[in-house]
């Protein structure tokens, strides 16, 4: 056995069960604190997003003309769209939740700037949905957005009339990014623990 | 539907009414989720 003593796979084992305890991982307790509807937002935006996920793995399967012409085609298009409005919209909500309670206090600066990093991405890939639609709000948006790339000189990197390169970077490359950054950014809330309200050491022991 | 939406225009500020909405609708949502009671928590011996 002492052959194996000191491989990497031992020592990734012990430095991730010393980093992940299962405890932390799939905690059965949450403090006091997180006892309110804030904290669900999070999870409610990981909801959207599992929608968003599945609903455009059904779109990519049929294609363009049936998401267009067909009434189920319609109904996951639109299942779609939704499921990316509910998801921004309580990102922002639990933005706004973490920002006002300081959310990268105690050592949580990674996760804060993991979920920027979220936020920001998931604004590309809904830029490169909208160009992806294949209709002429499509295009409209996308002949103004090449413009808009080209004064800051990424033209030459995202040409966002090629139907091509925004449907494959959509459907592929930045849903791996984020379902990846979401992992990620659950993984540090757990080893870290959700951050305690400002002021709560102080009210607890006075 | 097809109409453009209407536009609320105060001095720099420009927003269309639909995303006024939204934004209202999020600041309302977010109210409620501090105020609300959240379910099992608040009875006695539970501020652990």
């Amino acid at each position: 056995m002492s052959v194996i003593d000191g491989s990497w796979t031992e020592r990734a084992r012990e430095y991730l069960g010393r980093r992940l305890p299962a405890t932390n991982l799939l905690p059965d307790r949450q403090p006091y604190y997180v006892g309110s509807w804030v904290y669900v937002f999070g999870v409610v935006t990981i909801a959207a997003l599992v929608w968003v996920i599945l609903s455009g793995m059904v779109l990519s399967f049929f294609g363009p003309q049936w998401w267009h012409v067909s009434g189920v085609g319609r109904f996951f298009n639109g299942l779609h769209f939704w499921s990316v409005q509910l998801f921004f919209v309580f990102m922002v909500l639990h933005l706004w939740g973490q920002y006002f309670a300081a959310g990268w206090r105690d050592g949580r600066a990674k996760t804060w700037m993991a979920g920027v990093v979220i936020f920001l991405v998931s604004i590309v890939a809904a830029f490169t949905g909208y160009v992806s639609q294949q209709n002429f709000d499509a295009q409209w948006i996308a002949v103004n957005a090449k413009d808009a790339m080209n004064s800051v000189g990424a033209g030459a990197f995202f040409n966002v009339l090629n139907f091509g390169q925004m449907y494959g970077i959509h459907v592929v490359l930045l849903p791996l990014a984020i379902t990846f950054l979401v992992g990620l950014h659950v993984l540090l809330v757990r080893m870290k623990g959700v951050v305690k309200p400002i002021g709560y050491d102080r009210k607890v022991t006075r | 539907m097809d109409s453009p939406a209407g536009y609320l225009h105060l001095g720099f500020i420009l927003i269309s009414y639909p995303n006024l909405i939204v934004i209202g609708g999020m600041i309302v949502l977010f109210a409620v989720a501090l105020l609300a009671p959240f379910h099992g928590v608040g009875g006695k011996g539970d501020k652990s």
